[in-house]
């Protein structure tokens, strides 16, 4: 009978449905703040732990004898923005994992006990990918100045550490709350390397010359230029980093020395429609594949830009603006064969018993950049550090590549430092990003950070020898 | 120990709901009664079981002793409904009075958990209702000139629907109940059922072209007064009916798709005049956006489903007040926060177990007239059923009806009763049928096997439509 098989599968449908949706969206619903049974689960279950990727506490959980409870932060400072605090709203994987903080898998006959002596449940566990060592050696490393670092691994997306200065006590969060919000000069709250947006300065670099690769696949090797320190287009006039004069420069050469003038010149040979395409592909001005809060890079390419903003963009300067964050998974995507995986910081969730109780894994987003490409632009940042801006770390026990940048931010000429890198040059296992704000020349100032960086990453995870 | 008892018994319950369903669908494979016999049986016992283990843990849950008292007068009641019905008629369909009670029995346990007071108000008006349920299938089976009163029934219809237009209260942006001394009355629920009645009974007439004309003419102003009285969910309830009892008895495909053409012309017109329906597609494309305002009914169900996972948070553990409309229109979501959605999966099964049973009965009747009444009241309950359960997890916009036997409502619970015990009535008439066709029979050898009409009851050959190609 046509009606009954209508309806019965009408209805099958409408179970599927059903089924569907509970097994999919139960972490968005519980998070969302206008469903009030997260309220319950606060009351029955004391909030669980954040660990390091090692197991040490980056967030605890205090209890008084009234089961009143207390977060605690071990590491204070160091990793205030990543980890981030669950009063005053919720941000950093307190915020991303706070389902599973709330939730408790404990067995049940733990469960009952606690019923019973009327305890509350412990909430289960997220171990991150951080490495307490690396974290701290990039907070120190920043020393005074204000900016960020991250470091990631390039080969799964794993977020080993990431520093945002100047930064906050989270353990005093709540006495603090009425100045840090009010504060509206130095922005401790804000995580500069997911949200900063900054003048990528020479590090665009990097994007100016894949696009020239991209157009010229056959010839770019043949590039030449000749640089007297500076490039004069129209009425606009760009000169090199602090008045040096290059010489005679190649493709590889300009790039390792980071000429302005000859990537100006390079700026005017480009097809800006081609380009616009290149830096769609690299993610400018798009959403990022990243589950946490960030700031969206911009830059301006269209046939109508004007010949000043065409060279002062080719080199990172003009109202391009670019997050840390952005600019490490660029890098990242190089040093991966142009495959990009998906930055991600929370590893696993654990119950009170140390069973895993759900495993999140690496995912590739796609390439932003084909293998071939990837492997030339490799081979140009190795070069900044063997004959480049970069050679303080050519004397390491690994081989490193990256790029430097200086870029500028006010018309005095100061400049942030920028250097974004990996190591090793061949089958990189980390990549770093630094900015340092308002230091001078990323070469100076960014690189020897990158350094130590490098060592304690290594230290961590020693390259194996094969 | 709170919490091995709530534990315990939500395992329990989702169990005995899942073996009831099962028992239900696997009935028909048997055709002695006295396997059936058994499955009955069981299915009743699992009925007490799983209202012991939901109301235990209301008691143990809450600590109030009332929730004990609540238990005792339903089962009560369901053990009156289920021996007075097999007293009286001992060959009813033993299924539907165990569907009837499982439902009740759910209704109440939820309601009883969100507002004593009104469980014990839809406790008197259930009692009150089987009380004039009882006479319903000894009526329908002897009052055979029911088949005449056409225009009794169209006219009793439309001046019930007319009546809360010019009289009617607004609740909510919908004119659909008013009230006499104190009780508030909600006609379009009994007059969905004079509705079949009149198209039953005009259709049984004739399916001439001009008669199929005429009807629809009446049945169309039964479905305005409706509209205008911004009772949406019920116009369409009775628009697809009607549609669906049209097709069954001319078989006419035409008719149907130009209903269904028909249907979504209106469908787009009511989108454009009526606010309150661009507010609930809306509602329904994107409730998130909204989740204060017009999305907040949906997502706050949607918290309740989600919330409460395969086995429910348990009772008394979730947090269903939070959802409006929760004892009306939102009861499923209440259901499965608490009870978890495999339960309300298997409860989705019980109503379309009912709907089979109702199809079965338009099948094998010979009548015309209760085959087209079995047809339409089975449609009329399964998608009020799918508009009330699909509402409410944002598979189809909201509507603003209830879920038959389960929801509050007096008028909904009672005009419920009187349709499945009219079925109860078809169900008799077949029987009677099938006694007469069997003595113009007559076969010698197998003569011994016919009994007079108080003893054996011959096995029910149901669900045939498997077999059979007819429609």
């Amino acid at each position: 009978m046509i009606t009954t098989y209508l309806v019965v599968a009408t209805f099958l449908g409408m179970v599927v449905y059903l089924c569907y949706f509970v097994a999919t969206s139960e972490q968005e619903v519980l998070n969302n703040s206008f469903n009030s049974r997260q309220e319950i689960l606060i009351a029955q279950n004391y909030r669980g732990d954040i660990l390091s990727d090692k197991g040490d506490k980056l967030a605890t959980t205090t209890l008084d004898s009234e089961q009143n409870e207390t977060r605690v932060y071990p590491y204070g400072e160091i990793f205030s923005h990543v980890v981030g605090f669950s009063t005053h709203g919720r941000t950093g994987v307190e915020a991303a994992s706070n389902y599973y903080l709330i939730t408790s898998s404990a067995p049940i006959t733990d469960k009952v006990v606690n019923d019973v002596a009327g305890n509350k449940n412990p909430g289960d566990d997220v171990y991150t990918t951080l490495n307490t060592h690396v974290q701290e050696t990039a907070y120190k490393a920043l020393g005074v100045y204000d900016g960020a670092i991250i470091v990631t691994e390039p080969a799964t997306g794993k977020i080993i550490a990431m520093v945002s200065k100047p930064g906050f006590d989270p353990n005093t969060i709540d006495a603090d709350w009425e100045t840090l919000t009010k504060d509206k000069s130095s922005g401790k709250l804000l995580n500069r390397a997911t949200q900063g947006l900054y003048p990528p300065g020479s590090t665009f670099k990097i994007v100016t010359a894949l696009e020239y690769i991209k157009e010229n696949p056959d010839t770019y090797n043949n590039y030449g230029f000749q640089c007297n320190g500076r490039f004069t287009l129209g009425d606009s006039t760009i000169q090199c980093y602090h008045g040096s004069n290059h010489g005679y420069v190649d493709f590889k050469s300009s790039f390792a020395k980071s000429c302005n003038s000859s990537f100006a010149n390079i700026g005017t040979k480009l097809n800006k429609v081609a380009f616009r395409k290149t830096l769609d592909e690299l993610l400018f001005n798009q959403e990022l594949p990243v589950k946490f809060v960030y700031g969206t890079s911009s830059v301006h390419m269209e046939e109508s830009l004007s010949d000043e903003e065409i060279i002062q963009t080719s080199i990172g300067q003009g109202k391009t603006q670019i997050t840390p964050l952005h600019l490490n998974m660029i890098t990242c995507a190089i040093a991966n064969n142009g495959s990009l995986m998906k930055p991600y910081v929370v590893d696993c969730v654990t119950n009170s018993n140390n069973s895993i109780v759900k495993q999140f894994k690496s995912s590739n987003y796609g390439k932003l950049m084909s293998a071939e490409e990837a492997e030339i632009l490799r081979d140009m940042m190795k070069s900044v550090v063997t004959n480049g801006t970069a050679t303080f770390l050519k004397n390491a026990d690994y081989t490193s590549a990256g790029k430097t940048g200086s870029a500028e931010y006010n018309s005095k000429g100061d400049s942030h430092a920028w250097f974004t890198g990996f190591a090793p040059a061949d089958n990189p296992k980390v990549c770093v990003t630094i900015i340092v704000e308002g230091a001078g020349s990323g070469g100076d100032y960014a690189v020897p950070m990158a350094k130590r960086l490098f060592d304690a990453y290594f230290e961590e995870y020693p390259i194996n020898e094969e | 120990m709170q919490e091995y008892v709530a534990l315990l018994s939500k395992y329990f319950i989702a169990i005995c709901m899942a073996v009831y369903t099962l028992e239900s669908f696997l009935v028909f494979r048997f055709k002695q009664e006295e396997a059936r016999r058994g499955i009955y049986l069981r299915q009743t016992i699992l009925i007490f079981f799983i209202q012991f283990a939901a109301f235990m843990t209301l008691v143990i849950k809450s600590g109030d002793l009332q929730y004990l008292l609540f238990y005792g007068i339903v089962q009560l009641m369901l053990f009156g409904i289920i021996m007075i019905t097999d007293m009286i008629y001992p060959r009813a369909n033993r299924l539907l009075i165990n569907h009837i009670c499982l439902l009740l029995g759910v209704g109440f346990i939820i309601l009883c958990r969100l507002s004593y007071q009104r469980a014990l108000k839809q406790f008197v008006i259930v009692i009150l209702s089987m009380v004039i349920a009882m006479f319903i299938p000894s009526l329908i089976e002897k009052w055979r000139f029911l088949k005449g009163f056409k225009w009794v029934y169209a006219v009793a219809g439309i001046a019930g629907l007319s009546a809360v237009l010019i009289y009617g209260q607004f609740s909510h942006g919908a004119n659909i109940s008013f009230s006499i001394f104190g009780i508030t009355f909600q006609p379009s629920e009994f007059v969905k059922i004079l509705f079949v009645f009149y198209v039953a009974a005009s259709l049984y007439e004739s399916t001439s072209f001009l008669n199929i004309a005429f009807t629809t003419v009446f049945a169309a102003l039964h479905v305005i007064i409706l509209v205008v009285s911004k009772d949406l969910g019920s116009a369409l309830i009775f628009f697809i009916a009607y549609l669906f009892m049209v097709f069954v008895a001319t078989k006419n495909y035409l008719y149907l798709l130009l209903g269904i053409g028909g249907g979504i012309g209106s469908a787009i017109v009511a989108y454009h005049y009526f606010k309150h329906v661009q507010v609930r597609v809306q509602a329904w494309l994107d409730p998130w956006t909204y989740i204060d305002n017009q999305g907040y009914q949906v997502t706050q169900s949607l918290f309740g489903v989600g919330s409460g996972s395969w086995f429910g948070m348990g009772l008394m553990s979730g947090n269903p007040d939070t959802i409006p409309y929760v004892e009306m229109d939102s009861i499923f979501s209440a259901i499965c926060e608490e009870m978890g959605v495999i339960f309300g999966i298997m409860l989705i099964l019980i109503c379309i177990s009912c709907f089979i049973m109702m199809m079965n009965m338009a099948l094998l009747i010979k009548d015309n007239f209760y085959r087209y009444i079995s047809y339409g009241l089975g449609v009329i309950y399964i998608f009020q059923v799918f508009l009330t359960i699909g509402g409410s997890i944002k598979f189809i916009p909201l509507t603003g009806v209830t879920l038959p036997l389960v929801s509050y409502g007096g008028s909904s619970v009672m005009s419920t009763l009187l349709m499945f015990y009219i079925v109860q009535g078809l169900y008799l008439i077949r029987q009677k049928e099938e006694r007469n066709g069997r003595r113009k029979k007559r076969r010698p050898n197998r003569e011994q096997h016919y009994r007079r009409e108080t003893e054996t009851i011959p096995p029910e050959d149901d669900l045939v439509f498997l077999d059979r190609e007819t429609e």
